[in-house]
């Protein structure tokens, strides 16, 4: 598998727009409640604090916080875009199927109807080191979701 | 005293790419392509790569002498034990000890650990009286470097924590510098031990041992050496440093994992409590108590690491006859070659002494608007192995400003050509993820 697989032109560019970044000064938006992860990988000391916000039973906001690898950064980025309006259980399932690809080593195909630019992080799967680097804000947006749904 | 060993007084002539490239031959794992360039290993500072002399001392031992030792009088015993204490001895000539002075441990963390953990029972109600130079209380005062592996921090902070006893850490300056004037006013009469590494796996410095032994010295504080990246690349020689304890990690040193050293003085060693208990390493057992054994068997409950440490006396023998002047001689000029050619790439910072300064084989580096793990991603794509992250050193990356670099490091088999491929590669980087 070459380079260009795993840094695809979406990643390299999420990875500069990191669109949802930023937590200080913003406040969860009105009528919505909220939950917040920190995630730490402690192989490189990269962290990462995601916030969601539900309103409605749909995700009204995500955003994030961290420094990390273009790998991370972008999939947060990305993570941001296709959370926002979604059910929790939308949500849901789509962490659980990028998830499965991510850990697959390879073996299971990211579908681009469910994961949209999310699919372009399959490559990783196969670069065993980079794999927690792509589901660090995922793991924390999960955590995070579940804490909105309890408050 | 011990005479300074033999392999310590060659000439220092450095090796050259002919003599590395024949060198090259006994190592078998480097010839091979990863994504379809050269192997190019630069990764010795995380775990150096084994000769076939190594690997073949461990299968020899396995299908020739394999047997438990120090038990049994049968013949394959007795033989294993001979070869188990044959490396002893040859392992600690190579670090200028006595037989009896060199414990074998897992790795260095592990000799950390037995450190710690032994001073933690000197420190409990009840200890021998001949342990109280060990014990600490309230009061006390451990004393560490800011550029310690975590081996050599943790282990400290967890005894200071157990005890009450406080830990301080002689800071370093903006080059990366142990800063000796702090390091006067830190370490004083409440110093009980002093903690630090010979040569650090990010920056490359080599400390200064005479001066923070003096230190020491004066006010009655022991002396730990973390040996880990000088005992593979420069003459070792613990009696002539005067240090109390020193640690160091086989795998570092072309011998298989699993197995490492330490070496104390005897007569501490001797009085220390032990940290592991179990076989072996008693003298009389009732099922009230028991007595132990003299060092180094005080310190090798159960049945211990025989193959490995065979391995380990042929990865030292390869490294005595190759020469370590030499080795550290050319390393030093590949050390140099890397920070030169670094220092020329826009966008690079070094980490460490800069160019013309000493260090030893190695540089850590950042690299403007790429992280650490891309980079390591990048230079992979193009067979070039190097370390990512914070190298187990994230108090020191915190106080460069950095969470992670990359990092290469250089050993006796690497040539010119390696260093040159890898700067090559490094200079693609940051157009590669348009920083």
């Amino acid at each position: 598998m070459s380079l260009d697989q795993l840094y695809q032109q979406i990643i390299l560019e999420h990875s500069k727009a990191r669109h949802g970044a930023g937590l200080a000064g913003t406040s969860v938006p009105g009528g919505a409640s909220s939950g917040q992860s920190h995630q730490l990988n402690p192989v490189c000391g990269d962290e990462i604090t995601v916030r969601v916000s539900v309103a409605d039973g749909k995700v009204s906001e995500l955003r994030w916080d961290g420094d990390g690898c273009s790998i991370s950064m972008a999939s947060a980025s990305v993570l941001s875009d296709l959370a926002e309006g979604m059910t929790a259980e939308e949500l849901r399932t789509v962490i659980d199927s990028f998830r499965e690809v991510l850990r697959s080593r390879g073996k299971v195909a990211a579908d681009p109807d469910v994961l949209g630019d999310a699919a372009a992080f399959e490559g990783v799967a196969r670069y065993a080191a980079r794999v927690k680097c792509a589901m660090l804000s995922w793991v924390a947006a999960e955590d995070a979701l579940g804490q909105a749904l309890a408050n | 005293m011990v005479a300074t060993p033999a392999h310590l007084l060659r000439s220092a002539q450095a090796l050259g790419n002919e003599e590395v490239l024949r060198i090259r031959n006994d190592f078998p794992i480097l010839h091979q392509s990863v994504n379809g360039r050269p192997l190019v290993y630069l990764d010795s500072g995380a775990t150096s790569q084994n000769p076939l002399s190594v690997l073949e001392a461990e299968q020899e031992f396995y299908e020739q002498r394999n047997s438990a030792v120090h038990r049994g009088a049968h013949h394959l015993a007795v033989e294993a034990t001979e070869a188990f204490e044959d490396a002893r001895e040859t392992v600690a000539g190579f670090i200028g000890a006595e037989a009896e002075e060199l414990v074998w441990t897992s790795n260095a963390t592990e000799g950390l650990n037995l450190l710690s953990y032994s001073f933690l029972n000197a420190s409990l109600p009840g200890a021998a009286p001949e342990s109280a130079r060990f014990s600490l209380c309230a009061g006390d005062e451990l004393v560490v470097t800011e550029m310690e592996h975590h081996a050599n921090l943790i282990p400290w902070q967890q005894l200071a924590e157990r005890t009450g006893a406080t830990l301080k850490f002689i800071p370093v300056d903006d080059d990366g510098a142990l800063d000796l004037e702090a390091a006067g006013r830190i370490i004083g009469s409440r110093t009980r031990v002093l903690a630090f590494t010979h040569a650090s796996n990010v920056l490359g410095t080599i400390n200064p041992v005479t001066t923070l032994v003096g230190l020491a010295r004066a006010v009655g504080a022991l002396v730990v050496l973390d040996a880990c990246q000088s005992a593979p690349h420069l003459p070792l020689d613990v009696k002539a440093l005067d240090v109390d304890f020193a640690v160091f990690s086989g795998h570092k040193m072309l011998a298989p994992t699993g197995i490492g050293g330490l070496y104390g003085r005897a007569e501490l060693l001797n009085a220390m409590p032990p940290f592991l208990t179990g076989g072996s390493m008693i003298t009389t057992v009732t099922m009230e108590r028991a007595g132990f054994l003299p060092s180094p068997q005080r310190f090798e409950a159960g049945t211990q690491r025989i193959s490995q440490a065979v391995a380990f006396a042929a990865a030292t023998n390869y490294l005595s006859e190759t020469g370590l002047s030499r080795i550290h001689a050319w390393e030093s000029e590949l050390g140099q070659r890397l920070v030169e050619g670094l220092e020329a790439i826009p966008g690079i910072r070094v980490l460490g002494p800069a160019a013309g300064q000493e260090r030893i084989g190695l540089a850590a580096f950042d690299v403007a608007g790429v992280h650490a793990h891309d980079v390591g991603q990048f230079l992979d794509s193009r067979g070039i192995a190097v370390r990512v992250g914070h190298h187990c050193a994230q108090p020191l990356h915190r106080r460069l400003g950095l969470t992670a670099s990359t990092r290469a490091s250089t050993y006796l088999y690497n040539t010119t050509d390696d260093v040159d491929a890898f700067l090559d590669a490094v200079a693609g980087v940051r157009g590669y993820f348009q920083a």
